[in-house]
């Protein structure tokens, strides 16, 4: 924090410089920063206290590994939950980016300038559309829709045909992991475009020029050009999007079919770490329970913090203009 | 019977007495209390009567949180009453002794009713249930809707070859600690491998957030069979069958089957779950749902001074008295004479500071009036 005003220590500063007006804004400045270190951290602390009855009666790993969720007789494990968060998350991310790096090369390179505008404004649109609204829409037609048209059929299909396929499939229901990932995948698209986008918009027009000049065809110069040039900012979008499924509630729960029990099937109901949590909090009168809860709770951020650290990790490896665009 | 349940559904808000004003001297007050959310909307009903009766001096501030937090919060002693679809467990009811010298009372409010609701195509209204066809469907055991058990039940009923899809509540919930009571008492292998609680680990199904989660899932899943609170299932138009009860009798669900479930000795801390229930008319899945509240009220640390303690006595004793007629209005059960008779000798040992201001306020309103 020493080092805001540069190099050169303040002492040395002219007087124009050492007013009390930039020393106030600094103190101002520094504390905001601090006190948002100070509330993750706090945050954390809070959830880790709550949590430790439960980390006593199991150990942290046990409690990780278990894969029973029974408050009745007082047994609790994360793991299904885990599997669960990490499965629709990554799943709706594979599904995601490609269509959502499409519409942001569309826009930025192809599009005429109205037509970006529109697919813009929509795309930024979608992204302020709350996540239980887009739920409520799901659970009345998107997932009845869903299971009697494609889930049925192909269901029927596999036990005909592909009798192999049927135990990772499952018998369908209504709301299932398939819904909830195909809904989190639409919930993260506006995100992951509008963030490329941003990338992609910021890369230079000489680098365009210079591959042009070389002879390069429009899809080599987004290849070669464009794209290794915006391709920090696209990798933060995306991560970014991640860290926006991992924590996604109230769609999933609605979608998710909150079944505690693994193995999990594609068409039969899962749970995530955020649904279980909304869905049993609010109930959990036994001490183990609600500590249990918590737990989930704390590995959930612990899981949230790994993955961001690990997408600055890869950005910065993959960064090839040092300090950014 | 059906219609009796329907008609004060319909009926409700318009038939609301307007109450007559108390002419007593009431301090201005505020009365916290928090948790379960089945009676919440009754209890906001109570709140609102009550205030016009009190002239405006006494107002309630009931937060619907939950039956999990309102016990939290009553253990913890932020509030001056809880409310709970469960009953304090054993461990909890010894800490509050511990914490305050004296009893804590699950005090009789209402009481919660469970439907079974399905939906199975060309298959209406009132589809015969007993313990082992419920069980036997909700452990998995009985898996299509052509059951021989099931059918034997209903005789004339053409049932079709259709998976049954079980539904059930994700969100921890009163409804389903009465339910998985009921399951627990009537069937030896759902108690060994299941229990009971308002969470369990589910065997199969489908779960959904709340009663409108579960009526979502039964009503948009041909085969589908579920359970939600009676008055949920009447008011949305979701198809519920009759249960055999403990004595053989068929039991079409409604508010005096509930009541009458609650035709039993009632222990005198109140805690007993009505499921499964001796009495010959009563429905069998249903249970009270209760009023927490400290014997020693002065050793609650949200009560500041002895005029809260005072009005919050009397609000308890309005409410499982004069309150009991808005009940039905609002699709609630009405207390059974029996349960209200626990409710008030429990209410008549409350204390502040050693001083009985139960009995003193129970024997002035029985004396003078409200």
């Amino acid at each position: 924090m020493a080092d805001v005003a540069g190099t050169i220590s303040a002492s040395t500063l002219p007087a124009r410089y050492r007013g009390p007006a930039d020393t106030a804004f600094k103190v101002v400045v520094v504390s905001l920063s601090s006190f948002i270190i100070l509330l993750a951290v706090a945050m954390a602390v809070m959830i880790w206290l709550e949590a430790r009855p439960t980390f006593r009666a199991f150990g942290y790993l046990d409690f990780l590994t278990e894969t029973t969720w029974d408050p009745v007789n007082a047994i609790h494990g994360a793991l299904p939950f885990i599997f669960g968060t990490l499965l629709t998350s990554f799943l709706a991310l594979a599904l995601a980016i490609v269509p959502a790096l499409g519409v942001a090369i569309f826009v930025t390179e192809f599009a005429p300038k109205w037509l970006a505008n529109i697919i813009n404004y929509t795309v930024d649109l979608l992204a302020a559309i709350p996540s239980v609204v887009i739920g409520l829409w799901a659970v009345f037609n998107f997932a009845p829709f869903m299971r009697d048209t494609f889930y049925m059929p192909i269901y029927l299909w596999a036990e005909e045909s592909a009798p192999w396929l049927v135990p990772l499939l499952g018998a369908p229901s209504t709301y299932n992991l398939a819904t909830a990932t195909l809904i989190l995948a639409l919930m993260i698209v506006p995100y992951t475009v509008a963030l490329s986008r941003d990338a992609i918009g910021q890369v230079p027009i000489e680098q365009r020029e210079a591959a042009y000049a070389l002879g390069s065809t429009r899809w080599e110069v987004i290849r070669d050009a464009v794209l290794p040039y915006a391709r920090t900012g696209v990798i933060a979008g995306i991560l970014l999007s991640l860290a926006r499924a991992l924590g996604e509630t109230m769609a999933v729960a609605m979608l998710i079919g909150n079944r505690n029990r693994m193995p999990f099937t594609l068409f039969g109901p899962a749970a995530t770490m955020p649904s279980l949590i909304i869905n049993e909090f609010r109930e959990a009168v036994e001490v183990l329970h609600y500590s249990s809860i918590m737990a989930v709770g704390f590995y959930l951020f612990v899981v949230t913090i790994g993955i961001n650290l690990l997408a600055s990790y890869i950005q910065r490896k993959l960064s090839i203009t040092k300090g950014g665009v | 019977m059906v219609l009796a349940l329907v008609a004060p559904v319909f009926a409700g808000g318009a038939q609301q007495q307007t109450a007559s004003t108390s002419t007593r001297d009431y301090a201005r007050v505020e009365l916290l209390g928090a948790g379960a959310s089945f009676p919440a909307p009754l209890i906001t009903a109570w709140a609102d009567e009550y205030r016009d009766l009190t002239r405006g001096a006494v107002t309630i501030n009931y937060q619907s949180i939950g039956s999990g937090g309102g016990v939290r919060q009553f253990m913890e002693q932020t509030i001056m009453f809880g409310a709970s679809e469960a009953a304090l467990s054993d461990a909890n009811a010894e800490l509050a002794r511990t914490n305050t010298g004296g009893l804590a009372y699950n005090l009789p409010l209402t009481l919660g009713d469970v439907a079974v609701t399905y939906n199975v195509p060309g298959v209406g209204q009132g589809l015969v249930w007993n313990a082992d066809t419920i069980a036997g469907a909700f452990l998995g055991e009985i898996t299509r809707w052509n059951d021989p058990k099931i059918a034997a039940l209903n005789p004339g009923v053409t049932l079709p070859n259709l998976p049954i899809q079980i539904a059930h509540r994700s969100d921890g919930s009163g409804t389903t600690n009465i339910f998985t009571n009921y399951l627990t008492k009537v069937n030896q292998k759902w108690a060994d491998t299941i229990g009971f609680g308002s969470s369990v680990n589910w065997p199969v199904g489908t779960g959904g957030n709340g009663n409108e989660g579960v009526a979502g899932i039964v009503q948009s899943t041909p085969g589908a069979l579920g359970y939600n609170s009676l008055v949920y299932a009447v008011l949305n138009d979701i198809t519920y069958g009759n249960v055999i009860n403990k004595s053989g009798n068929t039991i079409v669900p409604s508010l005096e089957a509930t009541s009458l479930a609650a035709a039993v000795t009632i222990p005198q801390d109140g805690r007993v779950m009505l499921t499964d229930t001796d009495a010959a008319q009563g429905y069998p899945i249903a249970g009270f749902a209760w009023g927490l509240v400290y014997e020693n009220l002065d050793r609650n640390q949200a009560i500041a001074n002895r005029d809260q303690a005072v009005e919050l006595t009397r609000f308890l004793y309005w409410i499982i008295t004069e309150g009991q007629d808005i009940n039905e209005s609002l699709s609630f059960s009405r207390l059974p004479t029996d349960a209200q008779a626990v409710a008030e000798r429990m209410i008549s040992t409350l204390k502040w500071q050693g001083e009985a201001v139960g009995q003193t306020v129970i024997a002035d309103i029985k004396a003078n009036g409200w």
